[in-house]
């Protein structure tokens, strides 16, 4: 195997352990670069920063334990933004029944920073299968849906759920999630109700929704760990996404890096093979 | 009878809730609503459905001692454990057996298996990004900008790369999104139409 083959091969094992260590490092020792806004992430922030103490927003944690290193921390920040500017939030999990638990994280965790009451500040709605036609029907109406909330308590007992009935009583729906859940939101609650959506999806996910935030379909977009980092930013509130954001810069300038030396092995290789009359 | 009486359902609801949705009526709404809470009850079922299906599959597996029935174990193990723990030990609040299973054993097992995606992106990026080609070419650019411009140290190394990787994602790749989104659209509700029809009857199982 010539220089150019081994540029090319390089064995997985080395990549995996530099892939580790660009991620390990950085969070031992942070680098703690500035970071920069994008417009859909500070849409979504302006949208949420002009509502009024008292009104109402939606959001929906539509992720589980595998894409939380992502979501956990935008649903954290977007709960702190609500519960600093005091709106009220009705919260739910509609994609797998184990967001229940990752949701139940996030609401304990943000409602204790902000000594915020279950059922006065905030309401936990919990998990129902079939999210489309969830959707649908709190989209007439919230009891329809969920006659209690996630803890068993009549939605008509709750305080904070006098008077809302249904997407026409809120003002936002905000969908943190790591499923195509989103598309229902944006069809059926955006669609067909007509409230305003914003969105927090996984990195991978997020180039699938730039054509929603072209038409107006969504009023913002987080994504990854990157645009949950700017909604940290933006809220004053450096967390967990502030501090990945180095292992991510690594990570990222290391895979450049190995697809840089493994086109230049490729290149050059030919080049030696063309030299020496071999091959096409 | 046993494949028409489902064709006419399927038929007479489809019909019904795609009028349904240009009328709106008491009796439509009524119509509609009640619909919901049929799906949503439909729903539920899927889920005993799923859970029969996992042991009873997991169970086999166990009895007959195929191979990998040591996973299978854990899988009926955890089942359990879960159902008690959130049926018997109280309710679903951080602090209570349920959660405390949840947040210790089934977080850090999903994200460490979401986790391990890193590791194969990075790998797959080395190996199949080759400018072997025009198109390659472009498609290797554009994901070392995005990749490069997207987070901060892109713009340190070099200003411009974070209005390139913007601009990549909201118009390329928009317009390209777009247009598959049309597509799936267009097959969808041509997809709707044969099955309301009964031109397409894969659904019931049983060949074409």
């Amino acid at each position: 195997m010539n220089i150019y083959e081994k540029m090319m091969s390089i064995d997985r094992r080395i990549l995996f352990l530099l892939i580790a260590l660009s991620v390990i490092i950085p969070l031992l020792k942070p680098l703690l670069l500035p970071v920069y806004v994008t417009k859909e992430v500070r849409n979504l922030y302006g949208f949420i920063d002009n509502l009024n103490p008292g009104d109402v927003a939606f959001l929906s944690l539509d992720y589980d334990p595998s894409t939380m290193a992502e979501c956990h921390p935008m649903a954290l920040g977007i709960l702190r933004h609500c519960f600093r500017k005091g709106i009220k939030v009705i919260v739910t999990s509609l994609a797998r029944p184990e967001g229940l638990g990752t949701a139940e994280m996030a609401l304990t965790q943000a409602s204790q920073e902000y000594q915020k009451k279950n059922g006065e500040d905030y309401v936990f709605l919990g998990y129902k299968p079939v999210p489309g036609a969830v959707l649908l029907a709190m989209g007439e109406n919230f009891r329809l849906a969920f006659p209690n909330d996630f803890y068993g308590t009549s939605i008509d007992s709750i305080p904070m759920m006098e008077g809302l009935k249904n997407y026409e009583d809120i003002k936002i729906v905000v969908t943190v999630s790591g499923s195509a859940v989103i598309d229902s939101w944006v069809i059926y609650a955006g669609g067909r109700y007509g409230v305003p959506i914003g969105a927090g999806v996984t990195a991978v996910m997020a180039t699938d929704y730039y054509k929603y935030l072209q038409s107006g379909q969504l009023v913002g977009l987080l994504g990854g760990l990157k645009g949950a980092a700017e909604y940290e930013k933006l809220i004053e509130y450096p967390d967990m996404a502030t501090k990945g954001m180095d292992g991510q810069n690594m990570a990222h300038l290391l895979v450049v890096f190995f697809i840089i030396i493994g086109n230049i092995g490729y290149f050059l290789g030919k080049k030696a093979k063309a030299s020496k009359g071999i091959g096409g | 009878m046993r494949r028409q009486i489902p064709l006419a359902i399927t038929f007479i609801c489809g019909v019904v809730m795609a009028i349904q949705f240009f009328i709106p009526h008491q009796i439509s709404l009524k119509i509609y609503r009640g619909a919901l809470d049929w799906q949503m009850i439909v729903g539920g079922f899927v889920l005993v459905l799923g859970i029969g299906s996992l042991v009873t599959h997991h169970t086999d597996k166990l009895k007959h001692q195929r191979e990998g029935w040591g996973y299978s174990l854990v899988t009926l193990l955890g089942l359990a454990l879960m159902a008690i723990a959130g049926l018997f030990f109280g309710e679903m609040r951080i602090g209570k057996p349920f959660m405390e299973i949840f947040i210790y054993a089934q977080n850090p097992i999903q994200a460490t298996m979401f986790s391990l995606l890193a590791f194969f992106i990075a790998s797959a990026a080395y190996r199949a990004f080759r400018a072997r080609s025009f198109v390659a070419t472009l498609l290797l650019l554009a994901a070392i900008i995005v990749m490069i411009g997207r987070v901060p140290i892109g713009a340190k190394i070099w200003s411009p790369i974070r209005d390139i990787s913007t601009w990549l994602l909201d118009y390329p790749n928009m317009v390209a999104k777009r247009a598959i989104g049309l597509g799936v659209g267009l097959g969808m509700i041509s997809t709707a139409l044969k099955i309301i029809l009964g031109i397409e009857r894969s659904y019931l199982g049983g060949g074409k």
